[in-house]
């Protein structure tokens, strides 16, 4: 098994390699055939992992690749924990990624930089796979790197665009804000433990719950708080939690198959796997945990309403990104990291199809992406249509497509925690059932439902996209629909990633009510008789009554309001702050340091200054040098005179 | 044979010598000649690792001749865990600046190429030294190349940065000679610096010494407030020596604390640890900010430099906190070795970044950030390159970049936990400055019409290029060989410095 768990993360490795070296040399045909059978087989071969960690139900792995580094006694390595948790991510991972590769094909068909494309996304499986595998800090961090790095890449992916170059750099660095505090966090681990080993860390981790350390001197702080807290701020990067959530909308200037894979479906959970893996810890601290449920419900609602002004279909469904994965945060918040997982592997689904149906609507459109300018493509293109549909009922938890038994689970267990903060966090995910099928819908019915906006050239050469795309959609739209079913039973409350996750007795949610989660037709018709069905039933209902029946009303309602519409167009200003206060802070500091401290104070007062005021001072000299005997006879007359003076007068008394 | 010969002697005097014959052969052969030199000497220079015993922190290598029997004087050499990897990094750095000068340097090319060899045998001489006036022979023999090099092949501005360089250097060495005479009268005439390590010395003795050396090396390495000499330097610099520069020479002022400073007044770095250690994230955070205000690539990466080079003196002098946290000097050990893995880290990443500069500089004539824009169209290759080396000036794990700065990060941890914080903020800076400058000269549309006939790079830049980036992605994914050899001579000096002289 060793080898295959080794091959995994290196198939797609050994395809981004030759892509990326040698796609100038082997062509366009050979580079993503490379790339493709690379996730393929690290696809395959993660089905054998499932099948062997999940269904035979063997141990869990975990073991060293190579010893990265030795220091001070402490092995740095790299190596390998496969348990039930990353089996499902590895799923997740691969299955996604393979279905991008494919529908890569068709979307960038024409694109000068096609090779390079499949480097890049092949090189980002490789990356997140290293994270999902990790068994350890270092190669967490590794692999969380690796994902902004190539983050950074693919946004940036047509260089000439400036909004591309500009939206790649914010991201890179609001992550760098993140990983900032994951480093700390890190640094504390090891600190306090003395390890970076996952297995060696949590063991030792309740033996530092009474631990305090000071910050700020005068207020102890548990130290476990203090590591979850720093760890959690990487996880906010990284997941696109407020207050960093502001590079993801932006990052959907890159390709749309990336937006889909890495912006939607996997390395924005990387934040809600990394606690979902760190649960022995989060479990030492209610603070950290209050903490993770409030950022969470925040940007589950208000993340939602901005999805509901947006023009641009790609940020619509970023905008829902933002929000849902506000739930999963949620349900890391209280302790239902099972649930959290769950709502993440149905999210990948049927996100990855949003982003992937609004990519063929892209395509048809001729790169056009204002809803605008769309309307009534179920016409022209009958599977994006279907599968987009899908993801739409899956996305705002329609009775037995997937999304519903995730997200139901989510809100029961806000329902059920005593956690401070979960009162605020039932209504916000509560409020955010509404919202999300209002945007969702809207977006539904603006893009394939109504008159046709567009103008007549592309009007007439509409047409569905070649299988090449469809069939990716076919395939997410699959498991988007039965996916929730299968798993609900285990994922949602049961025992289903066994050791991998922890959850403390006080946390756990009470049997009574998990059992409505034990069968899939159970929870259908319970559902009928709660109150989210009826919330997402009449936000499809006002979408359509808003968009269809009567398209007249959102313009007067957007004048009614229009100082609300303001702050949500502008997105609460949250860019224009960041852009006046950190970026124009941070160049202004970095002038004054350079001009006031380098310049004029070192270097003007200090240095030339000292070589000014020696020049100063020879100057003078130089006035007495005058070469004139007669000075100099009298200035020794002078002298004389002094020193006569001096022994008879000075002395004598 | 040829093994038989005393290898770092062998080491010093090879491109000394070579560097004279390159003088005496002319200008048309300079460069081959050179380079067989250049090559030779680093193929000489990796029986050091091969055969370096990792298990002890004894000198190795060592030799001893009386050179001025009368005052003491000895040609005393040797290498430890510490000075080996500089010594091999010196060989493999030289190399690549006969590289970049081949065709670039049309004015004596044999006299550049010469100055850089005798440069190489001199800063080899400074790593190895054991006598105290062997060291500072070299040390200050160092000066004369350099300055040559900036004097004659540098930019228009060349001499205010001379003389500026100059003087900064020379001040600060004429205090070490006299730390270096008094130490020798106090240790009975000897100028052995093993002998210093174990001298005795009052606290008072101590903080003069350490002060007196602190000048030396802070404007070295440099440290803030005496670094403006490195911007001013670099830009006038020809490439080549901006490379020597950066990747070297810097060094020297960073070994210059761990074999002077630390052993010979112990007592005194645990007093002043403080400074430095404040000294340190002053550059850290303050040159970061500085460096997102630059205009000029080379001054950009100068003060990017300077920051990188914080984590060094960081991390050596962190000791003496960890040891009242934790009560274990072991703990520093991480962060020790963390400074050593980023001088040898900075020392592949700088040349590359102002190799890279060179290349640009070369076709266009220019270092300002606003000349340039959408490079990536026109010099592919290149801008891929850059891409790594800006990802691994910020950083990025998977390079070297990434190892320094991590290990001194965590252990400052067990520090305190404000050092971290004000150290972790090069995540952000290191990200902004050099990401930004990227942004604005490899991405978007073409700029200008010069920008638009730009030749990629050829096969030289690229060999050259593609030699650092396996070597900075090499240390990167596998640290451990370097971190190896550093345990014993890192401990023993740690345990060293934890007892007191007094």
């Amino acid at each position: 098994m060793q080898n295959i768990y080794l091959a995994i993360p290196m198939a797609p490795l050994l395809g981004a390699i030759v892509a990326g070296l040698f796609g100038w040399k082997i062509g366009r045909t050979a580079s993503h055939v490379f790339a493709i059978s690379g996730v393929a087989i690290a696809f395959l071969l993660s089905l054998v992992v499932f099948n062997h960690i999940v269904i035979d139900g063997a141990e869990p792995f975990n073991g060293t690749v190579y010893t990265w580094m030795v220091s001070n006694g402490i092995n740095f390595q790299v190596g390998f924990l496969i348990d039930k948790l990353t089996a499902v991510m590895l799923i997740v991972v691969t299955f996604v990624s393979l279905m991008v590769h494919i529908y890569t094909i068709g979307y960038m068909h024409d694109d000068p930089g096609y090779q390079r494309f499949f480097s890049y996304i092949a090189l980002f499986t490789f990356s997140m796979l290293m994270l999902v595998m990790s068994n350890n800090f270092l190669q967490l961090f590794f692999g969380w790197e690796a994902v902004g790095l190539v983050s950074y890449l693919l946004i940036g992916f047509w260089f000439k665009k400036p909004t591309a170059v500009y939206a790649n750099l914010k991201a890179f660095l609001v992550n760098r804000v993140g990983d900032f505090g994951f480093l700390l966090g890190i640094a504390a681990v090891l600190t306090y433990t003395g390890s970076l080993d996952y297995a060696e860390v949590f063991k030792l981790a309740p033996g530092l719950s009474g631990q305090t350390i000071e910050i700020f001197s005068g207020y102890a702080w548990s130290v476990t708080t203090v590591i979850c807290i720093l760890l959690f701020i990487g996880a906010m990067g990284k997941s696109a939690q407020v207050p960093l959530h502001v590079w993801l909308p932006d990052s959907m200037e890159g390709p749309t198959p990336i937006s889909a894979l890495i912006h939607a479906a996997t390395m924005v959970t990387a934040g809600i796997f990394m606690v979902a893996r760190m649960s022995p810890l989060f479990e030492l601290s209610e603070t950290a945990l209050s903490f993770v449920l409030v950022i969470g419900a925040i940007t589950a609602l208000f993340m939602g309403f901005l999805g509901l002004v947006q023009n641009d279909i790609k940020r619509v469904i970023a905008y829902s990104t933002l929000s849902q994965l506000g739930y999963m945060t949620v349900a890391l918040g209280v302790s239902a990291y099972a649930t959290g997982v769950f709502h993440l592997m149905t999210h990948a689904f049927f996100k990855a199809l949003l982003f992937l149906g609004a990519g063929s609507v892209i395509i048809a459109m001729h790169h056009e992406q204002d809803m605008r300018k769309m309307g009534g493509l179920r016409k022209y293109m009958p599977i994006t249509w279907i599968t987009s549909l899908i993801g739409s009922l899956a996305l705002i938890g329609t009775p037995g497509f997937a999304g519903f038994y995730s997200k139901d689970a989510i809100i029961t267990a806000v329902k059920h925690s005593s956690l401070p903060g979960s009162g605020f966090a039932y209504i916000a995910v509560l409020t955010g059932v509404f919202i999300t099928a209002l945007y969702s819908f809207r977006m539904y019915f603006m893009v394939f439902h109504g008159k046709g906006r567009m103008d007549d050239y592309t009007r007439e050469h509409l047409h569905e996209c070649p299988p090449v795309v469809t069939w990716p959609l076919i395939a997410l739209a699959i498991p988007s629909v039965v996916i929730g079913a299968i798993y609900v039973d285990q994922m949602a409350f049961g025992g289903f990633f066994g050791s991998a996750i922890s959850v403390s007795a006080a946390h756990q949610i009470p049997e009574e009510v998990a059992h409505h989660f034990h069968s899939w037709w159970g929870l259908i018709v319970h559902s009928l008789s709660d109150f989210p069905v009826y919330l997402a039933g009449a936000g499809v209902l006002t979408a359509w009554f808003l968009y269809i029946k009567r398209p007249d009303i959102p313009g007067v309602l957007q004048n009614k309001f229009a100082f609300i519409y303001k702050i949500l167009d502008n997105k609460y200003f949250a860019d224009r702050f960041n852009e006046i206060v950190f970026a124009g802070g941070s160049r202004l500091i970095g002038r004054i340091f350079w001009q006031a401290g380098d310049v004029k104070l070192i270097d003007g007062l200090i240095i030339n200054g000292s070589a000014r005021s020696i020049g100063w001072f020879s100057s003078i000299l130089r006035q007495i040098q005058t070469g004139y005997l007669y000075h100099y006879a009298f200035a020794m007359i002078i002298g004389l005179l002094s020193l006569l003076t001096w022994f008879v007068f000075g002395k004598g008394s | 044979m040829l093994f038989d010969l005393p290898i770092l002697s062998t080491l010093i005097w090879t491109p000394i010598i070579g560097g004279l014959i390159v003088l005496a052969a002319g200008e048309k052969r300079a460069r081959l000649i050179s380079l067989i030199v250049s090559v030779l000497t680093f193929i000489l220079s990796i029986p050091l690792y091969t055969k370096f015993d990792t298990s002890t922190a004894a000198m190795q290598f060592p030799e001893l001749h009386s050179w001025i029997p009368s005052f003491n004087i000895n040609y005393q050499l040797g290498v430890d865990g510490i000075s080996m990897p500089l010594i091999i990094l010196t060989a493999f750095t030289t190399i690549l600046v006969v590289l970049s000068a081949w065709e670039v340097i049309k004015k004596k090319p044999d006299q550049y190429m010469a100055a850089f060899l005798i440069m190489e045998g001199v800063m080899i001489g400074v790593f190895s030294a054991l006598d105290a006036i062997l060291f500072y022979v070299f040390w200050e023999a160092m000066l004369i190349p350099m300055f040559l090099i900036i004097g004659v092949w540098g930019g228009p501005n060349r001499v205010y940065a001379t003389i500026k360089f100059f003087l900064y250097t020379f001040l600060g060495s004429v205090l070490m000679l006299v730390a270096l005479i008094y130490l020798s009268i106090r240790a009975d005439g000897s100028f052995s610096i093993l002998g210093f390590h174990t001298l005795p010395l009052s606290l008072t003795e101590q903080i003069f010494i350490f002060a007196a050396f602190l000048v030396a090396f802070a404007v070295k390495v440099p440290m803030w407030p005496v670094h403006t000499w490195l911007p001013d330097a670099h830009v006038e610099a020809p490439t080549g020596g901006s490379v020597i520069l950066a990747a070297i020479m810097l060094k020297i002022g960073g070994y210059g604390f761990l074999r002077f400073s630390l052993p010979i007044t112990p007592d005194a770095s645990s007093e002043l640890d403080w400074l430095i250690i404040l000294m340190s994230l002053v550059a850290v955070v303050y040159i970061g900010f500085v460096a997102l205000a630059q205009e000029d690539m080379k001054k950009l990466i100068a003060y990017s430099s300077i920051a990188h080079m914080g984590f060094a003196t960081l991390g050596f002098f962190l000791v003496f906190s960890i040891i009242d946290n934790t009560g274990s000097w072991r703990d520093a050990a991480l962060g020790m070795e963390g400074g050593l893995v980023q001088m040898i880290s900075h020392g592949f990443i700088s040349a590359a970044m102002f190799l890279g500069v060179g290349v640009l500089y070369d076709r266009m004539h220019t270092r300002n950030i606003s000349d340039y824009g959408g490079v990536a169209n026109t010099m592919p290759v290149f801008a891929a390159f850059m891409v790594f080396f800006s990802m691994a000036n910020a950083g990025l794990p998977g390079t070297s970049g990434f190892v320094g700065e991590f290990m001194v990060i965590l252990d400052s941890f067990k520090a305190n936990f404000w050092i971290a914080f004000l150290a972790a903020t090069t995540l952000i800076l290191g990200a902004a400055y050099t990401l930004w400058m990227v942004k604005r000269v490899l991405y978007g549309e073409v700029a200008n019409d010069n920008v638009a006939k730009l030749k990629d790079m050829n096969a030289r830049e690229f060999v050259i290029m593609a030699l650092l980036a396996s070597a900075v992605l090499f240390f990167g994914l596998y640290p451990g060989p370097l971190t190896e050899v550093m345990h014993s001579t890192v401990e023993h000096l740690l345990q060293h410095v934890s007892v007191s002289k007094i």
